[in-house]
């Protein structure tokens, strides 16, 4: 057996062992709870509370990449506070490689990084929320975003391979796509950004598919009607 | 945020949070007063109460006799 063919093997182990996958984490439950050492401190999840996160794991400090993505979610922080969202980074480096780091980046490309960085050197949090990703590497965490609501509940997750930075607009996209949803109880259409038309959430009913028709939305067909917000 | 810094001197987010506990505040209040993200506020706060600078009361901080020292200091 190749080693490529050992680590596909392994991997599929992994995804279908019913208790590795019972306990990773899923849309709509309560993100993990946890406590860790950041740059900013020994911080919990539950100082969060009231306010949105996008906790997001990247494979190592010093790295092109990963660089690249900390000048992007540098760039959006403003945005993001806007929003009442905060950024929460995690790798499995040391808090003094996030520190150099950190440093290095405001050194080389004059960019302060102004959110906590997860020192998840044992691994403890990267393990709660499945960040690693055996057939990519055991000892590095792949590129995961989790969206989290200011109730603790996991929103949205998003996975990116190693060799591929993040799309820092996408996540923008998705924390205004959540909150429109929250605020007007309306589902948002593909490629949808704030602004946009928004999706009226079909009807169960008859009683319901007359009122909607006559309600002054933008109906296509029946299921099918946007307005704006 | 480590309230406590390698010289024994409180950290400037923490001299920060604790001038802002007369009189006793929440955490909300504090952050609203620093500008400091409340994450930060709970997290330093709490551990400001585990060193002994700060107790809690109703969901109010107040500086404690050991708080009010390092803070002259």
């Amino acid at each position: 057996m190749s080693v490529l063919e050992a680590v596909k093997q392994e991997s599929a182990t992994v995804a279908s062992d019913p208790v590795v996958a019972a306990h990773l984490p899923r849309l709509g439950m309560s993100a993990p709870l946890f406590e860790a050492v950041t740059t900013h401190g020994k911080i919990r999840l539950e100082d969060f509370r009231g306010g949105w996160v996008v906790l997001f794991s990247h494979p190592a400090d010093f790295t092109p990449v990963c660089t690249t993505e900390f000048l992007a979610f540098a760039q959006i922080a403003p945005e993001l506070h806007k929003r009442n969202t905060e950024l929460l980074g995690l790798s499995i480096d040391s808090t003094s490689s996030h520190i150099a780091w950190v440093r290095n980046i405001k050194e080389k490309f004059g960019v302060d990084i102004p959110f906590p960085i997860i020192a998840d050197s044992n691994k403890q949090v990267a393990t709660l929320y499945g960040m690693i990703m055996p057939g990519e590497s055991t000892t590095e965490t792949s590129r995961c975003v989790f969206i989290i609501d200011p109730a603790g509940v996991l929103r949205a997750m998003i996975y990116y391979p190693l060799t591929t930075g993040r799309n820092t607009d996408e996540i923008l996209r998705v924390i205004d796509a959540l909150q429109t949803t929250d605020k007007h109880r309306v589902a948002t259409p593909a490629n949808w950004h704030a602004g946009d038309k928004v999706i009226v959430p079909p009807p169960a009913t008859m009683e319901e598919v007359d009122a909607r028709l006559n309600a002054g939305y933008e109906c296509t067909d029946w299921y099918f009607c946007k307005k704006a917000v | 945020m480590a309230c406590i810094g390698s010289q024994g001197e409180l950290t400037e987010s923490a001299r920060r949070m604790l001038a802002a506990l007369a009189p006793p505040a929440t955490p909300e209040d504090v952050a609203a007063h620093t500008g400091l993200p409340l994450f930060r506020v709970r997290a330093g706060l709490r551990e400001m109460a585990e060193a002994e600078l700060v107790q809690a009361q109703d969901g109010r901080y107040a500086a404690t006799e050991r708080g009010l020292s390092f803070l002259s200091r």
